[in-house]
């Protein structure tokens, strides 16, 4: 094995400048993390201060890293991967699971019936809301607003309530399994959901008054951080981010997975409405109002869920795909998840690859934040909504 | 109330001393309650219900339990720290709020010092508070404390032009800087039939003149929006990254009494000190000290409402806000209330 590089790129500073009065000025180098409050976990930028201006920015990740392709080639089950795809996006639980399951059944030719259809559909909408609730929360938080944050988590409690009833779990679920589900949900499951669309569209309109709409939050959000159509696309950005620069992109609705093809529902872009299109506000709003779509969604799978119906039924005894390889893309609410699955027909995986949002999403990072204020990292990081458990599997 | 302590102690340095302490009573039993309150406010705001527990009744020995802790907590001074200036700064920076409260009547029997210049040794005072910032800044020898502190030295000394001539606009109408004579003018008189005499009511400009006030004290006493120098989401916790246990506490606390400071200050130079608001019912000495109070928890109050409420601006925001609003705006409301005055 070869020497392993440790540095990364390596810090320029420029040399010091003299400002004419015997004293000289310099450029600072200062950490921002593992261990600060809003690197939403452990991120390291390595910042490059020239007074309170950002000149250069660099990620340090690997912090949280936990060989997630390593043990899922360990593992004698192709099932038993589903709870270290639990554990990348620990926020969307569901949506990992989802990918996953899917990738698998399309390598084995596996077809569920409508029942599982709709409940994994209603899941993963309800996760994309909480989802969207924690960053929108965070990203408040960021800037100093504390209060919206408790609201989102109330409201976010209500839906892990939901999957607590479903699944047992209240954050990594180990829910849908490959072909089927854990179990079936419980008798209330549809007028609970029922309830909670019902009394979470009026709590959205609360969240624009307080923060949305501010004239604070959005002196503070909006033209900072523009990420440029171009660039996004470039650097491989995807989700909200992405549809945050104004770009139509979803694949829920370009490359429908499941049985997204039977729901209405429109693709938010941000359009620039506080300032430039793809800055801070833009990212964020996508989020706000993706969760009505949800809602759409999950009113719509709410009425058109079949009552019969078994879980189990197409749940294999022994997972052996064929020997073969599949690549699977979903959208979870960071992004594109996609999964890289080679079979070479024993009972366990050969190699899983994910291809987290998060990580893709991050390395556009440094190419946003030069020139911005050390307080508008912050809000840039929030705007981009890294997990880093995902960053690092 | 100096001729009520001299009635039964000896005369001399005892009854000074005595007299001295009261400020310190009231600052250390008023932040006990403010920070409970703080977290009681912020837990009903945000739909929970803050501190329960600790004492029984709404969790009310809350603070007293942080305050034991705080006290038992390792007393750690970092390693390449500059240990006389980290160990000096937050005791400046109380003795500083603390030295301002000399000038505040609390009532109309109780007043540290009869100064002249009062207002004037309050503005002056305070001013300490960013040199005691900048100290715990620097020693502390790191980065994040060092961006806090130069953040705070900015914000005070902008913030303190348009404090400074907002009170100016108050000494323009009463003509004197002593706070006690600027509260008595406040008495007796109404507007209108049924206002009190509080200066507030003197005149429309009164109104824009304490809402300027108000914005420059809140950046003053470092609350949100104006948080900056400890924006714990940006700078971890700006010059009190390296802080722990007491000298902390002694941070937290001159923050709460300089919340106080200006609420008094305001409610003495806007809204009539300790006059009670129904004329000449319940007034007196103690009446007094009760209204004076009241009026400063209800700025108090308002304070932490705004805190739980907005976000934080952005450094240069701030700047702007100050430059280009509050300063302009502070010297035209100056000249108004000045040609007020001479017209009526």
């Amino acid at each position: 094995m070869t020497n392993v590089k440790e540095k990364g790129p390596e810090v320029t500073l420029t040399p010091p400048r003299d400002t004419g009065k015997g004293l000289k000025t310099q450029e600072m180098v200062i950490n921002m993390g593992p261990q600060h409050p809003s690197t939403h976990g452990v991120l390291r930028m390595e910042l490059t201060l020239d007074g309170e201006i950002v000149t250069n920015a660099i990620p340090h990740i690997g912090y949280l890293h936990r060989c997630f392709e390593k043990h899922s080639e360990a593992m004698n089950d192709y099932a038993k991967v589903i709870p270290y795809v639990d554990r990348m996006d620990y926020v969307a639980a569901m949506n990992n699971e989802l990918g996953y399951a899917i990738a698998m059944e399309r390598l084995m030719d596996i077809r569920v019936n409508d029942r599982v259809e709709y409940i994994r559909i209603i899941m993963s909408e309800l996760q994309r809301i909480a989802s969207h609730l924690l960053a929108i929360g965070t990203f408040g938080l960021d800037i100093g607003a504390f209060t919206p944050f408790l609201y989102c988590f109330i409201e976010r409690e209500k839906v892990l309530d939901i999957f607590e009833k479903a699944s047992g779990a209240r954050l990594l679920y180990n829910y849908i399994w490959i072909g089927g589900l854990m179990n079936d949900v419980p008798a209330d499951f549809k007028s609970d959901t029922a309830e909670f669309v019902k009394s979470f569209r009026p709590k959205i309109k609360e969240l624009n008054d307080l923060l949305s709409m501010n004239k604070i939050f959005i002196d503070r959000t909006a033209n900072i951080g523009v990420l440029p159509e171009k660039v996004a696309i470039n650097y491989g950005v995807s989700g909200p981010s992405l549809r945050g620069s104004g770009v139509h992109w979803d694949l829920r609705r370009d490359d429908p997975y499941s049985i997204y093809d039977r729901f209405d529902f429109d693709v938010i872009v941000g359009k620039g409405e506080m300032g430039t299109l793809g800055d801070c506000w833009d990212r964020y709003i996508v989020r706000v109002r993706e969760m009505e779509e949800s809602l759409k969604i999950i009113e719509q799978a709410l009425d058109q869920m079949p009552e019969e119906g078994d879980v189990h039924e197409a749940v294999p005894k022994k997972i052996r795909p064929p020997a073969g390889e599949i690549y699977c893309r979903t959208e979870t609410p960071r992004g594109e998840l996609g999964y890289y699955i080679i079979s070479d027909k024993s009972t366990s995986p050969f190699r899983v690859k994910a291809r987290a949002p998060s990580f893709v999403n991050l390395s556009v990072l440094p190419a946003i934040s030069i020139g911005a204020m050390v307080a508008d990292m912050v809000a840039i990081i929030g705007s981009i909504d890294i997990v880093l458990g995902e960053v690092d599997r | 109330m100096q001729q009520f302590l001299e009635s039964f102690l000896p005369a001399g340095p005892l009854v000074v001393f005595v007299f001295s302490i009261i400020p310190l009573m009231i600052i250390l039993v008023y932040a006990l309650f403010a920070i409970w309150l703080e977290r009681k406010v912020a837990g009903h705001m945000q739909d929970r219900l803050g501190p329960m527990r600790t004492g029984g009744w709404h969790g009310w020995a809350q603070t007293i339990a942080d305050l034991v802790k705080m006290i038992q907590k390792e007393d750690i001074v970092p390693a390449k720290a500059d240990r006389f200036l980290f160990k000096m700064a937050p005791f400046i920076a109380f003795a500083a709020s603390y030295a301002a409260f000399v000038a505040i009547p609390f009532s109309s029997g109780y007043i540290g010092s009869m100064i002249d210049v009062g207002v004037f040794y309050i503005v002056a005072i305070t001013s300490l508070l960013s040199v005691s910032i900048i100290m715990a800044g620097w020693a502390s020898n790191n980065k994040w404390s060092l961006l806090g502190a130069m953040r705070t030295a900015a914000q005070t000394v902008s913030y303190e032009i348009p404090t400074v001539v907002t009170i100016l606009s108050v000494i323009i109408v009463t003509g004197t800087l002593n706070l006690m004579e600027i509260t008595e003018l406040q008495s007796g008189n109404t507007f209108l039939g049924f206002l009190p005499g509080w200066l507030i009511f003197h005149s429309p400009f009164m109104v824009i003149a304490f809402v300027l006030f108000f914005i420059a004290t809140l950046a003053e006493a470092h609350r949100v929006p104006f948080d900056l120098p400890e924006s714990e989401s940006e700078l971890v916790g700006g010059y009190q990254t390296e802080y722990s246990g007491m000298r902390w506490g002694l941070f937290m606390l001159t923050e709460y009494a300089d919340m106080l400071l200006l609420s008094l200050l305001g409610a003495a130079l806007f809204f009539g000190g300790w006059n009670s608001p129904f004329g000449s019912y319940l007034d007196g000495p103690l009446w007094g000290a009760f209204w004076m109070l009241l009026k400063g928890m209800i700025l108090v109050f308002v304070m932490m409402w705004l805190r739980w409420t907005l976000p934080r601006l952005r450094v240069d925001q701030l700047m702007n806000l100050c430059w280009k609003y509050l300063i302009p705006l502070s010297f035209v409301n100056l000249v108004l209330i000045a040609l007020w005055e001479m017209i009526f």
